[in-house]
């Protein structure tokens, strides 16, 4: 292995391992970057990096273009409060700026109590491990805040698995935790993958390096099985595609249950060791005969029955399950039935199957290269945000307890997702309801702009009342014109240290080193923004870190693998072994088995139980559609899916990038080529894309790979290169798919949202249109009118005061 | 020494573009011009119902093969990007009996 630093001529070459900014999850690639004059000269892939093995996708090898682009905001800036929405910022220095945070904060902390302070945090970046200490350690506040309705990203999937298996986040075997990768001994490869509402190639993939896949396929024959509304390229390399009806997926794997439990699919034996409820499950998904499910889904009933042959008769199989899980209010049920389908092979956590990883990002550390399990779990101080917030009187037991907006109606989000209710959070900052929200800070998150968040105009009118609002990026973005009044220059993933374990360390492969390679402008770390502003509110705590080493020592690397040394090592391989159920790597009181209630993998959930939900999987139609909605959905006839990637973007992020953005100029709007005929839209129209929520503009691509009725358009478009000052906002609004989606359609538990299955209209229009402003369209649904537009599940619970719920 | 070329296995190229901005970054070209190029036939479904949608990236009269790269011991830039590691570097020789070895949806290019 080369050192992770070493001089070739003029040019200093650093190893390091990627996360963010800018965008991406955890997947830690490998990049070798070069350096001459303190100025970056090239990117490249690292051929040593065990996993990606010199490969690099387009957002890396476009980084320097990234890194010093003319726009990118490399000293900290103020604008008055009045100016919001105008271009009137002024740089300013690092003390001005953290006082002006720090002074405002303690200003409202004083009035109006630590928890009207809220945090946001947005997806994938590795402010995703700092925005709830931003809320809980900074400011005391319990209101840390994923905008996404239903938090339908990621979190629905872990917390699934935590309340089913106890274990961390499941993940296809490519032999990724291995150094010798597939030539590791005992490691087999999957015969068949299933990808369930999801394409690894190009999804942001939390952990995955999804390319794994075809490298698979070629070199061991690997087959594939799609799940998808969307024949997509890997669609197009599968043995069998079923391209069923948006949100219909749990009606689709109760069938598989049903077809491999007749057929005798299942390991019998390894169902009676180590899972609770099959009978009861297989007794359910009586009721959903692959008949049934081929009329729900739209799908050939053959098909499914061949689907789920070929995915019973694997030996070993995978199961790789994706966004539309979360994205879909009958979301939880299908990730319980796909739990299911994971683990009633045997396969889970067997070489080729499904892997676990040891627990929680809590313990989950490794040692000498070998895991920390769960019975090791270090239960110090160091623990969790939480403890730490609540031990230096930071923030107090009363305020975690009562003040955390939307918990107490939905207890199942709240206890795995330490933050606020998105939805319910909304709806707070509306009605100051059950109090005033006054201040917002925004790390690595723009709900105001067109990645995750839905109706993003009720967060924008929202969220620029408040009395003041920071944020910590790279670039200007539609929420901080609007909102903000100070700006925090975040450093890159080359401008910083830091370390990125893939799936946010819950089932890491790998833990790699970020080592800082360049200093740009004044940019800092969001750890050291954090620190900055931390010292000068709750001293008492944060005066004990220096340096970024210290606080990363501390919090992120606790008390296994000081940062330097993992500087070196560049890549420490996490060489967890296989079958963690079965020598007690799991529980924590180091018994063989799972950590739940029963010990088992819980097929029948005594936990979504407890919370009052079915313990067994049932399918809910679509609340937007045919089914539902039969006379509404007559003006909306179509069904859209939304959020499949493109690799050269990440969400909003990239739209000012020349070689990425030349990849696609304009949003896309997928269209079946028959229904292209039938509603007069060509190839390369503009079309108007209406829901009950409003209407945007996307260009067409007419494709047969779209099934007939359903449409997919892209997120994350907003236009940087027009206007930025309001009502233009960059034109946020132009082609801002978030904006067709309901807040405040969720699952039972509170999970789920409308992303994945929502009826829209499609017309033909010229050009991309104005400014679509929401403050003059009158779009923006007040609050005494969204009843009459959001659909109600009858089983909503009624709001319940936080201490009733904590007396449960 | 023999001619060197590039070896595509483009029933796996992916069509993911890391190819093209490697080596435009190495050659230090603009963003208009590509010493590779991935092209895609876009998709539609054969009279037996399988599905037809290839990409496929060949190198364009830009492409020096990157000798001073593969002098260093390295690897071309295209070929070291490629994430489905479909692309390949040889000698034609060497291209070709990859090629033998997988006669389907695979093409040698010589720039």
């Amino acid at each position: 292995m080369s050192e992770w630093k070493r001089q070739e001529g003029d040019e200093t070459i650093f190893r390091t391992c990627a996360w963010s900014p800018p965008g991406c999850h955890p997947v830690g690639c490998g990049l070798q970057v070069h350096v001459k004059d303190g100025v970056v000269v090239d990117v490249e892939g690292d051929p040593e990096h065990p996993i990606t093995k010199g490969s690099l996708c387009p957002r890396c090898l476009a980084l320097t273009d990234y890194i010093y682009h003319p726009d990118r905001i490399i000293h900290p800036m103020k604008r008055a409060k009045e100016d919001r929405g105008l271009d009137k910022w002024q740089q300013c220095s690092w003390d001005e700026a953290c006082d002006m945070v720090a002074n405002a904060a303690q200003e409202i902390i004083d009035n109006y109590g630590p928890e009207t302070i809220c945090v946001f945090g947005g997806t994938g970046r590795e402010a995703n491990y700092w925005y709830t200490q931003w809320a809980n350690l900074v400011f005391g506040s319990p209101n840390s805040v994923y905008a996404q309705a239903g938090w339908s990203c990621y979190g629905p999937r872990i917390s699934n698995t935590a309340f089913m298996i106890g274990g961390g986040y499941p993940e296809i075997d490519y032999a990724q935790k291995f150094s010798d990768r597939y030539d590791h001994e005992g490691w087999v490869a999957p015969e068949v993958i299933v990808c369930w509402g999801k394409e690894p190639l190009r999804s942001n993939p939390d952990g995955m390096y999804g390319h794994a896949v075809i490298e698979m396929m070629r070199q061991f024959g690997t087959k594939l099985i799609c799940v998808d509304p969307r024949m997509h390229w890997l669609g197009t390399r599968s043995d069998i595609v079923l391209q069923l009806n948006p949100g219909t997926d749990t009606a689709m794997a109760m069938a598989w249950i049903y077809v491999m439990d007749k057929e005798n699919l299942v390991d019998r034996e390894w169902i009676d060791a180590w899972t609770y409820g099959y009978d009861a499950l297989v007794e359910r998904c009586q009721s959903m005969p692959p008949s049934k499910a081929a009329e729900i889904c739209g799908v050939d009933e053959e098909l499914i029955w061949q689907a789920a042959r070929l995915y019973g008769s694997a030996k070993p199989s995978s199961l790789a399950w994706g966004l539309a899980v979360d994205q879909n209010p009958n979301g939880t049920q299908l990730g319980q039935a796909l739990i299911a389908l994971m683990t009633i092979t045997g396969f889970i956590d067997a070489p080729g199957g499904t892997t676990l990883g040891m627990g929680d990002d809590g313990g989950n550390r490794v040692k000498e290269g070998g895991g920390i399990d769960a019975s090791q779990r270090i239960e110090d101080e160091n623990d969790s945000t939480l403890m730490l917030a609540l031990k230096y009187g930071i923030m107090s037991q009363e305020t975690w307890d009562t003040k955390r907006i939307g918990v107490d109606k939905y207890p199942a989000v709240g206890s795995i997702m330490w933050t606020a209710h998105p939805d319910e959070f909304l709806k707070a900052l509306e009605t100051e309801n059950p109090y005033k929200v006054h201040m917002a800070g925004f790390v690595s998150s723009n709900p105001v702009g067109t990645a995750i968040s839905a109706e993003p105009q009720r967060w924008y009118k929202a969220l620029k009342a408040l009395d003041f609002n920071f944020a910590c990026d790279c670039f200007m973005n539609p929420t901080i014109m609007s909102c903000c009044d100070v700006f925090f220059p975040v450093a890159s993933t080359i401008e910083h240290d830091g370390m990125v374990a893939t799936h946010y360390a819950s089932n890491a492969s790998f833990y790699g080193a970020q080592n800082k390679c360049v200093q740009v402008g004044e940019c800092k770390s969001d750890i050291e923004i954090m620190m900055m502003v931390g010292k000068k509110l709750h001293p008492d705590f944060w005066n004990r870190f220096e340096t970024q080493e210290d606080y990363d020592n501390f919090h992120v690397m606790r008390s296994w693998l000081p940062f330097k040394e993992l500087r070196e090592k560049v890549v420490v391989m996490s060489e967890e072994p296989y079958y963690k159920y079965k020598i007690g790597k799991l529980r924590p009181d180091g018994q063989p088995g799972f950590p739940t209630m029963t010990g088992r993998v819980e097929l029948y959930s005594t936990m979504y139980q407890n919370w009052g939900e079915d313990p067994l999987p049932y399918y809910e139609p679509p609340a937007y559609g045919k089914e539902s909605l039969p006379e509404l959905s007559k003006q909306y006839p179509l069904m859209m899916i939304t959020g499949a990637r493109e690799q050269h973007f990440f969400h909003s992020e990239h739209k000012q990038i020349q070689a990425l953005r030349q990849l696609t100029p304009w949003p896309m709007i997928d269209i079946n080529t028959q229904d292209a005929l039938d509603f007069g839209i060509a190839e390369g129209d503009w079309v108007e894309i209406s829901s009950p929520y409003g209407s945007i503009r996307q260009l067409a691509r007419v494709t047969p790979t779209m099934k007939k009725g359903v449409v997919h358009c892209m997120h994350g478009f907003w236009y940087p290169e027009e206007d930025g000052e309001v009502p233009n906002l960059y034109g946020n609004w132009k082609s801002n798919v978030n904006m067709l989606m309901p807040n405040s359609v969720n699952g039972k538990l509170g999970f789920g949202d409308t992303f994945k299955q929502m009826m829209v209209n499609i017309k033909k229009v010229v050009g991309l249109g104005g400014s679509n402003d929401p403050d003059t369209n009158g779009i923006i649904l007040e609050p005494s009118r969204q009843a009459e537009f959001t659909v109600q599940q009858v089983w909503r619970p009624e709001d319940a005061p936080t201490d009733q719920y904590l007396q449960k | 020494m023999s001619h060197g070329a590039i070896y595509i296995d483009f029933e796996f190229c992916s069509g993911c573009h890391s190819c093209e901005i490697a080596c435009r970054k190495h050659l230090r070209i603009a963003n208009d011009k590509d010493g590779i190029k991935v092209l895609e036939d876009r998709p539609y479904q054969q009279e037996n119902g399988a599905w037809h949608w290839d990409y496929i990236a060949y190198p364009t009269e830009l492409c020096d093969l990157c000798e001073d790269r593969v002098a260093e011991g390295k690897l071309p830039s295209c070929v070291q990007a490629c994430q489905a590691k479909v692309l390949e570097f040889g000698t034609i020789e060497e291209c070709a009996e990859k090629l033998k070895k997988k006669p389907k949806k695979a093409a040698i290019f010589v720039p």
